[in-house]
């Protein structure tokens, strides 16, 4: 085989690596460089994005395979062992000076490296540890980084990994045991899963308190994991349960739905459809009505239900319960208030303040919040109440938002 | 009216010092004007006395202001906007009526001023995101990072540290129109205002950057408003990858067309041969288990009822093959689920509390459960163990028996009701039946006591040491008949 030039490598193997929807650089321990040999530095805080692409996805880290060749040969993916796709494979060498020269330039915030199974799965994961400790150890290297765990792998490599990642993560890949196990033979449901249990508890002893000998910090930024959404048959209501499930067992930071996108050189095991986008931003959006806004996975859809793709989780549910509405924004509560659609937990946090000084008027909401036509009949104000509008039949239609066409540019 | 000169778009000192000043000399906000250093005076040609800020003599009694009103207008004075500092000078001489005002989110000065300093703030991120440096290499090799960069707003100064504290060894410079900060390794020093042709023009590895930004781009999923909200085209003529956005927008749709037309493509036959390989080479699965090890992986696969469903893995038991002493629990716990081991939780170190006061090593004991997945209902993000039904324990209890028909013990301690119904198929009282030897098959003798859980779960402190006596009491009995 001829060899290939770096950049062949580059376009091959972040190619490979952009079917992962995660590239956040959040969380992490804050650290930087003053008084180290090298670069790097970690806010805390949200992260940076250094770049959007077209497809509106930040570019945070360098995200790239260390190898695209896998013995694996899971349906949905591009890199299956039955694919056609041009192969490649980066020295660790290779990565972590591409790592540090896009780092000093300012191109991005970290490395988040995955990679295909080659030989085994220990020694994959061996290898992608040998990235982040030269990373580390050799170039002091303070940046952010996030490995992909492969469950496979011995326990003791995750936790290697884990004590040089910022992040760990590994993908449950798809909402039903079962899917995984036609579309993904070597894969295991359980493996995943005995993998998430001891990150957990990997990172639940690196920051337990008051312990005299405090253990290096284990994946201080958590451990996160991707579902595919729309290649299998799991209907929106059992994806969210299985999400539910999996931030409570593991603790994960987040759970990344990825619409399953139309991949080069595809294969007959997979649905011709693809998910409409929005199927995904519904469901971040249900995802984030649990995890901030106090919601249980039940009030927001059953378990064999589908997201309405018209309306967001919150609107729809509002439209469900009329009963609980109109709130008086001036008396109510504050969980009763993040339950309000367009009322984001900023300016309900504001309106809290502004009310103990002077009553709110629709005017006051109208400056705090965006558009004031969609929350007025969910409302009352010390000048303005809904009447009959709450109950009006045709509310749904008032307050859809009319369907938004693909911008052209 | 007066005409303010600041001594520059950013002098904040200057600000301050006048605002104080003109508050105490009781100076409507209506009555000034406010200007810059080299600005050219007042916009509207109106006469009258120009003072330079720093001047200007606070001869009143001194005041305070509230604290996130200094920060906030520390961001404000930042802004592009000039009107900037007569909204602060406004606020200002309002809070001495208004002590509230900044609490007064939906008020229009309030309001606007949070704006700003949003902004302000905003453009700051950007600028740590934005900024692109290009190497140039000096005559002794040394390596200096230029960049030329257009805040937003004047944020320049302000970012600086961030770019030190990240690139600490690094000799780098951000040059921009209002200010330009140089960083030595040691000292940051800010200069006035550069222009974009003292930064180089490339830089190497640029072009491995656009490939990196081409191919992480999934044509499939174009959302081009997405992008345009977060990377405003104002950033675009400073980012070298930026001019790569009109192509990969116009080729999305026909290469996500060609992608979903190509028919699906057939496997290579030598990677069909080796999966088949593979495939018949994988171990025969056959049914009796002949080791513990075998347990422990037979009861991964085990879908003997639902609670596998939700459970990280089945817990099977842990000690030596040839023990005399057994010790059944429950289920495994919310620890346990996770480790895959079990005891290991809370129940766990009062069960190896009172082994050790019964003087029983726990390694010489077999310590396993009568179901071996974890049965819980979440509440919130928390899982709460959930006692499991006799249908369950009816079903896992070929998985115990299996542990039991390996092990042989000579004595079987059932902790709690569920491990006594497991371990005698049929309910048993405990409080009833403690300190007794109940004849099981196989020569083996059944001991029942509580569940280590109950122990922790008594709420009346003297009840509960009374519980753990007798606990401790039956483990040693059971010893004493293992003996």
């Amino acid at each position: 085989m001829a060899t290939l030039d770096l950049k062949r490598k580059l376009a091959i193997l972040s190619d490979a690596a952009k079917y992962d929807a995660s590239c956040a650089s959040s969380g992490g321990t804050k650290r930087d460089s003053l008084g180290g040999k090298g670069v790097g530095s970690v806010d805390g805080g949200m992260g940076i994005c250094h770049a959007y692409a077209p497809d509106g996805r930040c570019i945070s880290l360098l995200k790239i395979l260390l190898t695209n060749f896998c013995v694996y040969d899971c349906a949905y993916c591009v890199n299956r062992v039955s694919s056609n796709t041009q192969r490649a494979r980066f020295s660790v060498d290779e990565v972590c000076d591409l790592t540090i020269g896009f780092y000093k330039r300012n191109y991005i915030e970290g490395l988040f490296l995955s990679s295909g199974i080659i030989r085994s799965a220990d020694y994959t994961m061996e290898e992608m540890v040998r990235v982040a400790r030269t990373l580390r150890e050799v170039h002091d290297f303070r940046g952010y980084i996030h490995l992909k765990v492969i469950p496979e792998a011995a326990p003791r490599l995750v936790n290697q990994a884990a004590l040089y990642a910022d992040r760990v993560s590994i993908n449950v890949e798809l909402p039903r045991d079962a899917s995984l196990a036609a579309l993904a033979p070597e894969k295991d449901a359980g493996g995943i899963r005995k993998a998430m249990g001891a990150v957990r508890l990997g990172v639940d002893a690196g920051q337990e308190k008051g312990r005299k000998a405090r253990p290096p910090k284990y994946a201080p930024a958590g451990q996160s994991t991707q579902m595919i959404v729309g290649a299998d048959d799991a209907p929106d209501g059992e994806i969210l349960k299985r999400s539910e499930r999996l931030y409570g067992a593991y603790k994960l930071k987040r759970v990344y739905y990825s619409a399953f996108s139309p991949i080069p050189d595809s294969t007959a095991r997979l649905p011709l459809a693809r998910p409409p986008l929005v199927r995904e931003h519904r469901l971040y959006q249900a995802d984030w009505l649990m995890r901030f806004y106090g919601f249980d996975r039940a009030e927001i859809i059953g378990e064999t239900e589908d997201l309405e793709l018209a309306i967001d989780p919150k609107l729809a549910w509002a439209l469900r319960n009329r009963g609980d509405f109109p709130l008086d924004l001036n008396t109510a509560e504050r969980e009763r208030m993040l339950r309000v659609p367009g009322l984001g937990v900023r300016s309900v946090d504001k309106m809290i303040e502004v009310r103990r000084f002077k009553a709110l008027r629709l005017e006051d909401v109208k400056r705090l919040t965006r558009g004031i036509e969609k929350l007025k009949p969910f409302i009352v104000t010390a000048d303005w109440t809904p009447g009959a509008l709450t109950d009006a039949a045709d509310l749904r239609e008032r307050v859809t938002p009319p369907p938004q066409q693909q911008s052209l540019f | 009216m007066p005409t303010i000169r600041l001594a520059s778009e950013t002098d904040v000192a200057g600000w301050r010092q006048a605002a104080r000043a003109l508050r105490a000399g009781q100076v409507a906000p209506e009555e000034t004007l406010w200007t810059v250093d080299g600005a050219g005076g007042d916009l509207f040609g109106e006469a009258g006395p120009i003072l330079p800020a720093g001047r200007l003599a606070a001869d009143g009694p001194a005041f305070t202001v509230p604290r996130d009103f200094v920060e906030l207008a520390d961001r404000v004075i930042l802004h592009r906007s000039d009107e900037r500092f007569v909204l602060l000078y406004r606020m200002l001489w309002r809070l001495a009526r208004e002590p509230h005002l900044m609490r007064l989110h939906s008020d229009p000065d309030v309001q606007k001023a949070q704006h700003f300093a949003r902004a302000v703030s905003q453009a700051a991120h950007k600028m740590k995101a934005f900024v692109r440096f290009r190497l140039v290499t000096g005559p002794d090799g040394e390596e200096y990072y230029v960049a030329w960069f257009e805040p937003a707003h004047r944020v320049a100064e302000v970012t600086a540290p961030f770019f030190a504290r990240r690139f600490a060894s690094m000799h780098f410079s951000i040059l921009t129109p209002d200010a330009c900060v140089h960083w030595d390794t040691q000292v940051l020093a800010v200069l006035p205002g550069a222009d974009p042709a003292d930064a180089p023009s490339e830089d190497s590895l640029e072009d491995y950057w656009r490939t990196y930004y081409a191919s992480i781009f999934n044509p499939a999923r174009l959302k081009v408003g997405a992008m345009m909200k977060e990377m405003p085209k104002r950033y675009w003529r400073n980012l070298p990858e930026a001019r790569l956005i009109p192509d990969l927008i116009a080729q999305a749709e026909a290469r996500t067309t060609t992608m979903v037309r190509q028919t699906p493509s057939t496997p290579s036959r030598r990677v069909v041969a080796a999966v088949h390989r593979t495939l018949r080479d994988a171990p025969f699965d056959g049914q009796g288990m002949r080791s513990l090890e075998e347990v422990q992986v037979a009861v991964q696969e085990c879908r003997r009822c639902d609670l596998h469903c939700d459970a990280t893995q089945g817990v099977t038991g842990e000690g030596p093959a040839q023990a005399r002493l057994m010790l059944v629990g429950e289920q495994p716990g919310d620890q346990e689920d996770l480790a895959g081991r079990p005891f290991v939780g809370p129940a766990g170190q009062m069960l190896d509390r009172a082994l050790i006061e019964a003087g029983i090593a726990r390694d010489r004991a077999f310590v396993t459960n009568a179901v071996k997945h974890f049965k819980h209902e979440l509440r919130g993000k928390r899982r709460i163990h959930q006692t499991p039904g006799a249908g369950e324990v009816t079903a896992c209890r070929w998985w115990l028996d299996a542990e039991r028909r390996l092990i042989r013990p000579r004595v079987i301690v059932a902790m709690g009701a569920t491990a006594a119904l497991s371990v005698f198929g049929k309910p048993v009282a405990i409080g009833a039946s403690r300190q007794q030897a109940l004849p099981l098959p196989n020569q083996a003798q059944g001991v029942v006591t509580y569940h280590p859980a109950y122990l922790l779960r008594l709420p009346d402190a003297q009840a509960a040491a009374k519980a753990y006596a007798a606990f401790v009491a039956d483990l040693k009995f059971a010893a004493g008949l293992a003996a």
